[in-house]
C-alpha cells in the first residue's frame, strides 16, 4: 500500500536522484541490503523521515534519502533498491549498483538479516568488490534470537574486514554503535582492511589478460578526454582507478556486461568500448576462457558459484542454529492461509473483516465530525456577516469551499484511519506475499506477473503510489499490464463514495444489526469485481497489444513478524492517513469554489453546471448514470474523494451542498433526483471502473515515458466501466426490474 | 537409489540436490541469485491452493517458484 508522503503523490513524482551536500563536511552513505530485511527501518530509525515499511521484498523501489547528525558531522542517507545482488539483474539491481559504484558515496552500509544471514552475504561479497567502505549492519537480532539463531559478529568482522554491527532497529537497539561505525569509518579513524577474494584459477587467468590494460586505457582517458564535472570527481578521488574496482570492472568486461558499460558512458562521460585495444584484450580473455571449456552461461556460473560458497563458508563460521526447525512455526502458519482449502476464502475473510470493521468503526465519528464541522460554519457566516463581507463572497466561500470541505473530511477521514491500520497490520505482518502466491496462478493464466498483486495491494492506498510500485516488475510488458489495470482497484478516495452509496442504498433494506454485514458483502463484491476485472483486461491486454508469455519470476515469502502495534497506530494517523487528508483537502478546496461557481452562474434559465449536465444527459442514461454524475467524475479528474460532493452540490437548486446531517437526508436528496438502485449501482461500477485521477494520470506518464500508455492506461478502464454500466443499465431494464 | 528428477516433480516435504540448470539468460542468472549452485540443497514446502507455485526453501529463504522455473532446474532426489 505504501501510503506516506513518499508515495502518496508528492513523493513519487520527485524519482530522480540528486544529492546535494549542504556543506562539504557532509558524509553521503548508501544504505543497502537484501529486500525485506528491515532497510526502511534502520532508515527511518536513523533519519526520523517516515519512509514506509512493510514486510514484503520491493519496497523502496525509488531512492529515498534523509539526514541525521551524529557528532559533530550531518550525514546524507540514501536508501537504495532493495537487492540481492549487484549483477544487475534488474532495474532495481542496476540502480542500486550504479549508486554504490558511481554515486561515490563515502560509506555503504549494508543492512542483512539475521535470521538468513548466508544469503545476505551474498550481496555483501559483491558489493566488497566494488567498494571497501563498508559496514555491515545484522539486523533483526531479537528476531534471530527467538529462532535461537546466534550469530558471531566479532567473527563475521574478522572474515570481511570490515566493521560489523548489530542491530535490531525496530527497538533501535544498535543504532548508536552503528552511528559509530559510520563515522569512525567516514573520518578515517579506523583502519579498514576489506577481504580480497579469488575466483578460480581460470577466471583469475581471464582477468589478469584486461586488468593492466583497463588501467592504462582509464588513466590515458583521464589525461586526454574532456570529462564532465562528475567524473573528474570520480576519478580525482580515486574511485575509478582502483585496483579493486578495476579488477571487478574487467571481469564484468569479459561477462559481458551491457548495463555496467552504459553506465560507464553515462556516469563517466565515455564509451570504453570505443577503445578497439581493450576491445582486442577482452577478446582474448575471452578466447582463453573458451579454450578452456568455460562459455558465456559457465563463466557467470563460476563467478557466482565461488560468491555462493564463499557465503556458504564465512556463514558456516560465524553462524549457529541452536534450533534446526526454527521455521517451523512459519510452515505452520503457511499451510493453512495457503492450504488448497482455507487459502483464498481466509484471505476474502481478512479483507471482508477490515471492511466491516472500517465500515461499522466509521459511522459513529463520521457523525460527530459532521455536526462540530457544521456547527463551526454557523460561526463563520456570522463572522462573515459581522465583516460585512458582500454575500456572494460568503457564499461561495462558504457554500462551495467549506461545505465541500467538510463532506471530504467528515465522509473520509474516519474510514481511512480504521482502514489503514488494519491494512498496514496485514501488511507487517508479512501476509502480503501470501497474497501474491495463493494469486499467482489467475495472473499466471492471464499471462501476467505474480507481483501484480503486490502493486494491486498498493493501488488500495493509492493508485500513484501502486503505479510506481509496478516497478517491481522487470518485464516492460508484464509492469505495463499491471499499471494499465491498477486503477481496477479502487483507492482510498474512491472508498467513501462507494461506502456511502452501499450504506444508503443497500444496507437501509435490512434491519439493524445486519446493515453493516450487508454493507461489507456488497462492498467485498464490488472489490472482487475489480480484481476479477483485472484478471479479464490483464488477459485481454496480453493476447492483444502487449502479446507474450508470462515472464519467469521468483517471490520471496518472507518469515512472518510480530506488528508493532503502537508504530502503526502512529504512522496510520500522523503520516498516511493525515497526509491523504491533506492532499484531498488541497484539491477539494479549488474543486469546491469551481463546482460553486459553475452551480450558480446562470445562462439563460440553466446554470452552466446544467447545461454541461443536459448535454451529458443521453449519453450517461445509456450507462444507469444522469448527465450530473458524470459531471461529478468528469469534475473529480483532479481527485476521486469528491464525486459525491459534487453530485449532491448539483442537485440542490441553490447551488451549494446541504447540511446532510444523517445519510437518510441524502437518500431522500438521491432518491427525489430520480435515483434508483441501478443508478446506485452503475455508479458504484462507474467509481470502480473509469478513468485514473490527475496524479495517477501524472504518473502513469513519468513512469512509461510514453504519451501513448498514458493515453491507454486513460481509455481502457474508462471504456470498461461505460460498457459494463451500459450492459448493465440494458439488461436490467429490459427486464423491468426498475 | 538416487533419481534425478526436475525440481517440480519433488514432493512436498522432501529435500533434494541441484544437479543441473537448464535454463539460461536471465532466468539462469535469477536461479544463481537465489543460491542455487550445483549441489545446493532445496526442500519442498508448500504448493498454493491451485496447485502453482510451489515455495522451496533455498538456504534458508523461502522462494515461489512457478513450475515452469521449478522444472528447469534439475535435482538429484532420493
Amino acid at each position: 500500500m505504501g501510503l506516506t508522503n513518499q508515495s502518496t503523490g508528492a513523493g513519487v513524482l520527485e524519482s530522480e536522484l540528486k544529492i546535494e551536500r549542504i556543506s562539504p563536511n557532509d558524509k553521503v552513505i548508501a544504505l543497502a541490503g537484501n529486500p525485506n530485511v528491515g532497510k526502511s527501518t534502520v532508515f527511518n530509525s536513523l533519519t526520523g523521515l517516515n519512509q514506509h515499511t512493510g514486510n514484503w521484498p520491493g519496497k523502496t523501489v525509488t531512492n529515498a534519502q534523509g539526514s541525521y547528525i551524529h557528532k559533530d558531522r550531518n550525514f546524507i542517507l540514501v536508501d537504495i533498491p532493495g537487492t540481492y545482488s549487484l549483477m544487475a539483474n534488474s532495474v532495481e539491481e542496476e540502480v542500486a549498483r550504479d549508486f554504490v559504484c558511481f554515486g561515490n558515496p563515502d560509506a555503504t552500509i549494508i543492512v542483512t538479516d539475521a535470521t538468513c544471514l548466508e544469503r545476505n552475504l551474498n550481496l555483501v561479497l559483491q558489493t566488497l568488490e566494488i567498494t571497501k567502505n563498508l559496514i555491515v549492519c545484522v539486523n533483526l537480532l531479537d528476531e534471530a534470537k527467538r529462532k535461537k539463531i546466534h550469530i558471531n559478529l566479532k567473527e563475521l568482522s574478522n572474515r570481511l574486514g570490515v566493521p560489523v554491527v548489530g542491530t535490531n532497529a525496530r527497538s533501535s537497539k544498535g543504532l548508536k554503535e552503528l552511528m559509530d561505525a559510520v563515522y569512525d569509518i567516514t573520518s578515517n579513524k579506523i583502519q579498514i582492511n576489506p577481504m580480497r577474494f579469488n575466483y578460480d584459477d581460470l577466471i583469475e587467468e581471464a582477468i589478469k589478460i584486461v586488468e593492466p590494460n583497463l588501467v592504462k586505457i582509464l588513466t590515458e582517458v583521464h589525461r586526454n578526454t574532456l570529462l564532465n564535472e562528475a567524473s573528474i570527481d570520480l576519478f580525482s578521488k580515486n574511485v575509478i582507478i582502483d585496483t579493486q574496482r578495476i579488477r571487478w570492472i574487467s571481469l564484468k568486461l569479459i561477462d559481458g556486461d551491457k548495463t555496467l558499460l552504459k553506465a560507464m558512458e553515462k556516469y563517466l562521460g565515455f564509451d570504453l568500448m570505443e577503445n578497439q585495444n581493450l576491445l582486442i584484450y577482452i577478446e582474448n580473455a575471452r578466447r582463453f576462457l573458451s579454450k578452456n571449456g568455460v562459455d558465456h552461461d559457465q563463466l557467470r556460473d563460476r563467478i557466482v558459484s565461488c560468491i555462493v560458497k564463499l557465503a556458504e563458508e564465512i556463514s558456516r563460521d560465524t553462524v549457529t542454529f541452536h534450533n534446526e526447525k526454527y521455521n517451523s512455526m512459519d510452515r505452520k502458519i503457511d499451510s493453512v492461509l495457503t492450504s488448497k482449502i482455507f487459502g483464498i476464502p481466509i484471505m476474502i475473510g481478512l479483507l471482508g473483516v477490515i471492511f466491516w470493521l472500517t465500515i461499522t468503526g466509521a459511522n459513529y465519528p463520521s457523525e460527530i465530525i459532521a455536526t462540530l464541522l457544521f456547527g463551526i460554519e454557523r460561526h463563520l457566516t456570522d463572522f462573515f456577516i459581522w465583516a460585512e463581507t458582500p454575500q456572494w463572497v460568503c457564499d461561495l466561500l462558504v457554500m462551495g469551499i467549506y461545505r465541500t470541505l467538510v463532506w471530504v473530511v467528515s465522509v473520509m477521514l474516519p474510514p481511512m484511519a480504521i482502514f489503514f491500520p488494519l491494512f498496514t497490520f496485514l501488511e507487517d505482518l508479512g501476509y502480503l506475499p501470501r497474497v501474491a502466491f495463493n494469486l499467482d496462478s489467475f495472473f499466471k493464466r492471464a499471462c501476467a506477473h505474480g507481483k501484480q498483486a503486490l502493486t494491486m495491494c498498493m493501488g488500495f492506498g493509492c493508485n500513484a503510489a501502486g503505479i510506481v510500485g509496478c516497478r517491481i516488475i522487470d518485464s516492460p510488458r508484464e509492469r505495463l499490464i499491471a499499471i494499465i489495470t491498477n486503477n481496477f482497484v479502487p483507492c482510498n478516495g474512491r472508498f467513501p463514495t462507494l461506502i456511502a452509496i452501499i450504506t444508503i442504498f443497500f444496507a437501509g433494506m435490512v434491519p439493524g444489526t445486519l446493515k453493516s454485514i450487508v454493507s461489507t458483502l456488497a462492498l467485498l463484491i464490488v472489490i472482487i469485481l475489480g480484481v476479477v476485472m483485472t484478471f479479464l483486461i490483464s488477459n485481454i491486454l496480453s493476447k492483444t497489444i502487449l502479446k507474450g508469455l508470462p515472464s519467469s519470476f521468483t517471490l520471496e515469502l518472507p518469515p512472518y513478524r510480530k506488528p508493532q502495534i503502537g508504530r502503526i497506530i502512529i504512522r496510520s494517523i500522523f503520516d498516511r492517513t493525515l497526509f491523504v487528508l491533506g492532499r484531498a483537502i488541497a484539491v477539494a478546496a479549488p474543486a469546491g469554489l469551481i463546482i460553486w461557481i459553475m452551480a450558480n452562474v446562470h445562462v439563460g434559465a440553466l446554470s452552466l453546471l446544467d447545461h454541461c449536465a443536459v448535454f451529458l444527459q443521453p449519453f450517461a442514461h445509456l450507462a444507469g448514470l444522469d448527465g450530473y454524475i458524470l459531471m461529478a467524475f468528469i469534475l473529480s479528474f483532479p481527485a476521486n474523494e469528491i464525486v459525491i460532493p459534487i453530485i449532491i452540490m448539483s442537485y440542490m437548486a441553490t447551488g451549494n451542498i446541504l447540511e446532510l446531517d444523517s445519510l437518510n437526508e441524502l437518500r431522500d436528496l438521491l432518491l427525489s433526483h430520480g435515483w434508483t438502485w441501478l443508478t446506485a449501482v452503475c455508479v458504484m461500477l462507474f467509481s470502480l471502473m473509469h478513468f485514473p485521477c490527475g496524479t495517477t494520470c501524472w504518473t502513469i506518464k513519468k513512469e512509461t515515458q510514453s504519451l501513448k500508455w498514458t493515453i491507454i492506461s486513460f481509455l481502457i478502464p474508462t471504456i470498461t466501466g461505460i460498457v459494463i454500466c451500459f450492459i448493465t443499465a440494458s439488461v436490467v431494464r429490459l427486464l423491468g426490474l426498475v | 537409489m538416487e533419481i534425478i528428477i526436475p525440481l517440480n516433480n519433488l514432493p512436498l516435504g522432501k529435500k533434494a540436490k541441484v544437479c543441473e540448470l537448464k535454463s539460461s539468460g536471465i532466468m539462469r542468472r535469477r536461479m544463481l541469485d537465489l543460491g542455487l549452485i550445483l549441489d545446493t540443497e532445496v526442500e519442498a514446502l508448500q504448493k498454493s491452493p491451485s496447485g502453482d507455485p510451489t515455495a522451496y526453501n533455498i538456504r534458508g529463504a523461502v522462494i515461489a517458484l512457478r513450475s515452469e522455473e521449478a522444472g528447469n532446474i534439475l535435482v538429484r532426489a532420493n
